[in-house]
């Protein structure tokens, strides 16, 4: 999956919870007032699911799932590292 | 439409199943054997105590089944959900107390296999696994209960650990626990979880005595005043904390729908036995249809709260999403349905019930805690009624 799919998704994904607002990739999603911080861990369920990936332990930054940009880089770093 | 079997000809298959497999159906006769042997025996005793003996923990640990949420892998028992479900009913039929252990202990099990680093999966998990350690969720504070996003507990990084300042309450089996999987906030507001280990400097357990039900389950109050922890006991990020903490309560849920499942059939069995046996005006009162509509709605309730817990298993088995709502609408009916039966139980039981001799009146003080733990009767009803809205 291309760069470009991933970042798709994962803006279609956060862009159901954050409603009326065009999201930029560095935007930080949870200063945006529509989201609480159960939303990190929907986060974390959705890219597991979504792009067959484990997040562990030294995943579970919030800089990890703060932006459009840093989810689709931590996918990225993801599916890239050695299983 | 499928056709109609004639008489003496098997149905044809629809694919439906209701009834466990080979394996789990012998597991599930295990865990019976072991609790009419062990537990139930004893658990009156317990209660009284307020405390479960440690020759019964050491017992239960011998078994294996405290690792039962571990992976082999981890020297647990691995088991799956609906097996685990069953364990939980039959531990839940003898007694609430030890069930409790297995319920918290799970908790702090399965936080640390699905968000604890390689270093900590390798320090805690075989260790739970052969109950070598036991492990408590310490979440509820004294201004906190059903808003968990509320912790008042604040977590400050100095230096290169942790220094936490607060109160935890109703921890069950903290006076025993050696690590509590505890959550705080950060100075920011961050929600965030820690492994805190029994003796940690700053950490004071405090017994909680004078409960209404599941009384030797061992509650503590926990006081952090200036506790400091190493920074590899955070478990997950800053942030992270709230959603740790609801990931786990799902299957603490489970294993408290099932194991108050095994309330209502202990109610019944109690009731069955009792009516048989009771006789007034000449006969058993199980002859008397006012009882028999007691009974008759046990019954009903036990079968509908088992398969309901089975099937919140097995959908959690397959990695259902719908598993989590459908473990709510399992707590809520087995724990609602508990209480009516408790009530029901005792009320056969007359005087009787009344009784520490009988122990239909232990497990109606239990019931009561099951509609109050793990997501109270009105947080169920507000959650799995949004659910449905959200479906349509």
């Amino acid at each position: 999956m291309s760069e470009e799919q991933i970042r798709g998704q994962v803006r279609e994904f956060v862009s159901r919870f954050v409603k009326g607002q065009q999201l930029q990739d560095g935007d930080d999603i949870f200063a945006t007032g529509y989201v609480n911080s159960m939303f990190a861990m929907q986060l974390v369920q959705f890219v597991e699911t979504t792009f067959g990936i484990a997040v562990e332990s030294d995943d579970l930054e919030i800089d990890n799932f703060r932006s459009i940009g840093a989810i689709t880089a931590l996918v990225r770093r993801k599916n890239a590292a050695p299983v | 439409m499928t056709e109609l079997a004639r008489p003496g000809e098997p149905a044809a298959d629809t694919g439906l199943r209701m009834e466990l497999g080979a394996a789990q159906a012998a597991a599930r006769d295990a865990f019976a054997a072991y609790v009419a042997e062990h537990v139930a025996p004893h658990a009156g005793a317990w209660d009284r105590a307020a405390a479960t003996p440690q020759d019964a923990i050491e017992r239960l640990a011998g078994t294996g089944w405290l690792g039962a949420v571990i992976p082999a892998a981890h020297g647990g028992a691995g088991m799956d959900w609906v097996t685990f479900g069953l364990l939980n009913e039959e531990l839940g039929r003898g007694c609430s107390s030890l069930r409790s252990l297995l319920t918290v202990h799970s908790m702090a099990s399965h936080a640390v296999l699905r968000f604890g680093s390689r270093a900590q999966k390798e320090r805690w998990l075989p260790r739970f696994a052969a109950g070598e350690a036991i492990g408590a969720f310490a979440l509820s504070e004294p201004n906190v209960g059903s808003d968990a996003s509320a912790v008042e507990t604040v977590a400050t990084q100095e230096g290169d650990g942790w220094v936490l300042n607060g109160r935890k309450k109703w921890t069950t089996y903290g006076q025993i626990a050696d690590v509590h999987l505890l959550f705080a906030r950060t100075a920011e507001g961050k929600p965030i979880a820690f492994l805190v280990e029994r003796g940690s400097p700053g950490l004071t357990v405090e017994p909680l005595r004078g409960i209404t039900g599941t009384r030797a389950s061992m509650l503590a109050e926990l006081r952090m005043d200036g506790c400091r922890v190493p920074a590899d006991t955070r478990l997950g990020g800053a942030g992270f904390g709230l959603g740790i903490a609801v990931a786990t309560l799902e299957v603490g849920r489970y294993s408290v729908a099932c194991g108050t499942t095994g309330i209502i059939r202990a109610c019944l069995d109690a009731s069955l036995g009792y009516a048989a046996e009771r006789v007034q005006y000449g006969v058993p009162i199980g002859e008397h249809q006012l009882v028999q509509r007691m009974l008759a709605g046990m019954t009903a309730g036990y079968r509908a709260a088992h398969w309901l817990c089975m099937r919140a298993g097995w959908l959690r088995d397959q990695g259902d999403p719908a598993a989590p709502h459908e473990t709510f609408v399992a707590k809520y009916l087995a724990s609602t349905t508990a209480t009516r039966a408790a009530l029901d139980a005792v009320q056969i039981h007359g005087a009787n019930g009344c009784s520490e001799d009988h122990p239909v009146e232990r497990y109606l003080r239990d019931s009561r805690v099951m509609e109050i733990i793990e997501g109270s009767t009105q947080i169920q009803e507000i959650t799995i009624a949004r659910g449905e809205l959200a479906a349509r």
